[in-house]
């Protein structure tokens, strides 16, 4: 800290011109390409007053887009945790042959355009897809329903929380796992006790991450939920829906309702990320 | 009951490397074992095959008789002291300790209050008493290594492995936990394996003591025994500092190998005959079985002398080899040597192992001393 602060006094003393118009591109591309968009959508949102706002949101159909949202974000959510633990604990803790494989394949979603993870579904789970006619004489549906969006919003934030946890299981070592296994833990003991009051700070900065993300999600999920109104519209759906339906109030306040969203996670991001940082390099030491 | 411990041809490989090859090894249940050895010899492996944290690829380790790998860790009683703590970083200190004791199934567990005073009673017993609430991050490296002992022994067990458990702490506190450790053992309750780097302490503690090298077992033997007879080269300059003095068996016996030209030595009779005659071997000396005389016409020549503690070390040339002698200080004036003095050498004693480093050893005691004159 001392270091980083007496290198800026530097700096700010040497810099000059340099400085000045740095700062300035700065400033500028931030108010232009982040500040003034996020006002916009509050400033459109409440462009019909309070009441006009207050009358988008509980519309019905909007009503249905935020709870579907957060059931589709809610789902993501519990497999991630489940799965991010489990991979990571294999891949972190495990050297075995296609480990390697297995970590890159982890990336896929991150490298995947959304669009093309949603076709990809579709062409697996759709009518004439794979698993189509074999789907269709059961009866489940999963493309333009529900099942279809949780299968995407899961594929696009899958590796949010293994990402974060594998490096993190990895520095750690499992020095106290076994520790506790020798004073006489079982193995269910030692996960709750010990693994996971370990890795809390990783997990939940991972949690956060993620459902951002799915909360977000547009592209892979416009694919395959089909967009009918009122049934498979999350809310960043629904947003596009009421914009190309002339009702900008409305579309703006269904998104000045997902940028607040996005703000919140932000800020508990940032406020995480203090705790996480000044923890894990105290927490580092000690190990 | 204490553990007795009986290890049969374990090996362990990682990958192409042998880290254990081929040790048998037997621990009487109530003893202190000091597992002794340098970096990387296997002490760690060794350690965690015995607790059940590793598996051997082949050999059986059994504890009274049972074989370890069929148990359950919690009815193994072993008592872990990991060579770096692995405390339980989101607990403090209290909570390690505790922990062993929470984690027990209902039945067996202790109270809360019973638990509460166990922890107060170790954590008085490693001096830790007023740092109960503080967590490992704060905490030096010397009370991490306490409290890892007083959470290891928390859980009573018949066996206590440590590895290197008084490595950060200083040599005062250091003594203290290992005759503690020492006193552990007079109720017989408890057997432990001691892994250390400081041979002394290994001398000093331990009632046998196992030297380690690449993955194999040197030799077990008391402190005493791995002292004056140790089974070979290795062994001898790991327990402390000797000079290697190039020699020849001459006619008569063992000589000094000629040193700048002519020879320096007069022969004496080997203990032992273990090599022909004309064989090349070398003669270890303690440096303090090596005994100086002040001799203006001696062949030694005195380089240096250093006072360490209640020592004077003596470095010397003899010809082109370098030698060193230790005599305690109080001596140092009797002895009228200073830098650049000429002095005679005499071996009080010596040990010479034969070229196929199979047991045999020369011990030239007085009165038949090699005399360097
Ligand atoms: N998991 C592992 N994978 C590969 N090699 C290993 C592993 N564990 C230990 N080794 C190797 O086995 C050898 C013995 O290691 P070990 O930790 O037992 O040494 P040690 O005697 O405890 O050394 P130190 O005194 O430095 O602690 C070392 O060469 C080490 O590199
Ligand atoms: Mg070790």
């Amino acid at each position: 800290m001392q270091m980083a602060s007496a290198k800026c006094v530097g700096l700010r003393r040497q810099g000059g011109v340099v400085n000045v118009i740095m700062i300035t591109v700065a400033l500028l591309f931030m108010v232009l390409f982040l500040l003034l968009p996020l006002i916009t959508v509050f400033a459109q949102a409440f462009a019909g007053g309070i009441s006009g706002y207050v009358a988008s949101i509980v519309d019905p159909n909007t009503l249905s887009a935020i709870w579907l949202t957060l059931i589709v974000a809610a789902v993501a959510l519990v497999v991630n945790v489940v799965f991010g633990l489990a991979a990571s604990w294999c891949l972190a803790r495990f050297r075995f042959p296609g480990r390697l494989a297995l970590l890159t394949v982890l990336d896929l979603p991150f490298s995947v355009s959304p669009v093309v993870a949603g076709l990809m579904l579709v062409l697996l789970y759709g009518r004439q897809g794979w698993l189509g006619p074999w789907l269709e004489a059961h009866n489940l549906k999963i493309i333009f329903a529900l099942p279809g969006m949780m299968i995407a919003t899961i594929f696009v934030t899958l590796p949010f929380i293994a990402r974060e946890l594998i490096p993190l299981m990895e520095e750690q070592g499992a020095d106290e796992e076994e520790a506790a296994i020798l004073l006489g833990a079982s193995g269910w003991q030692m996960f709750w006790r010990i693994t996971i009051p370990k890795l809390r700070w990783g997990l939940l900065y991972g949690v956060l991450l993620s459902n951002a993300r799915a909360m977000g999600e547009f592209g892979a999920v416009s694919v395959v939920s089909g967009n009918i109104l009122g049934l498979t519209d999350t809310m960043s759906l629904d947003v596009k829906a009421l914009y190309d339906g002339y009702n900008i109030v409305g579309s703006f306040a269904v998104a000045s309702l997902l940028a607040s969203l996005a703000l919140v996670t932000l800020i508990a991001k940032t406020v995480l990320e203090r705790q996480f940082l000044g923890r894990s390099t105290k927490e580092e030491v000690s190990a | 009951m204490a553990g007795h411990v009986s290890i049969h041809n374990v090996s362990r490989r990682f990958g192409a490397f042998a880290a254990l090859n081929d040790v048998s090894l037997d621990i009487p249940a109530g003893e202190l074992v000091a597992l002794l050895g340098p970096s990387g010899s296997g002490k760690t492996t060794l350690l965690r095959i015995i607790a059940g944290l590793d598996f051997p690829d082949s050999g059986q380790v059994l504890i009274n008789g049972e074989d370890n790998v069929a148990r359950h860790p919690r009815e193994r009683g072993v008592g872990f002291v990991f060579q770096h703590y692995a405390l339980f970083r989101h607990m403090t200190v209290a909570g390690n300790v505790a922990f062993g004791l929470q984690v027990r199934p209902r039945g067996q567990r202790p109270s809360k209050a019973e638990i509460k005073a166990r922890v107060a009673a170790l954590l008085d017993l490693v001096q830790l008493g007023w740092l109960a609430d503080r967590y490992p991050i704060e905490l030096s490296g010397g009370q991490r290594q306490r409290v890892a002992l007083a959470r290891a022994l928390a859980i009573e067990p018949r066996l206590l492995l440590l590895d290197e458990p008084f490595g950060a702490l200083d040599t005062k506190v250091r003594k203290e936990l290992g005759q503690w450790l020492r006193d552990l053992h007079h109720g017989q309750a408890i057997t432990s394996l001691l892994v250390t780097h400081d041979q002394a302490e290994a001398l000093e503690l331990a009632d046998r003591i196992v030297l380690m090298s690449q993955g194999k077992v040197e030799q077990i033997g008391t402190p005493a025994e791995l002292y004056t007879r140790p089974a070979s080269p290795f062994v001898l300059e790991f327990l402390g500092e000797a000079n290697r003095i190039p020699c020849v068996i001459g006619e008569g016996g063992l000589a000094l190998l000629a040193v700048s030209g002519h020879a320096l030595a007069q022969s004496v009779e080997p203990g032992q005959a273990f090599a022909s005659p004309g064989a090349v071997l070398t003669l270890y000396v303690r440096p303090h079985d090596l005994v100086l005389e002040a001799r203006s016409d001696g062949p030694a020549v005195v380089r240096a002398i250093k006072v360490a503690g209640a020592f004077a070390k003596i470095e010397l040339m003899l010809g082109e080899l370098a030698l060193t002698a230790l005599t305690p200080l109080h001596r140092l004036p009797s002895l009228h040597l200073q830098e650049g003095s000429r002095a005679r050498l005499i071996a009080a004693q010596g040990m010479s192992f034969s070229a196929a480093g199979a047991g045999g050893s020369v011990q030239f005691e007085a009165p038949r001393a090699l005399v360097m004159a």
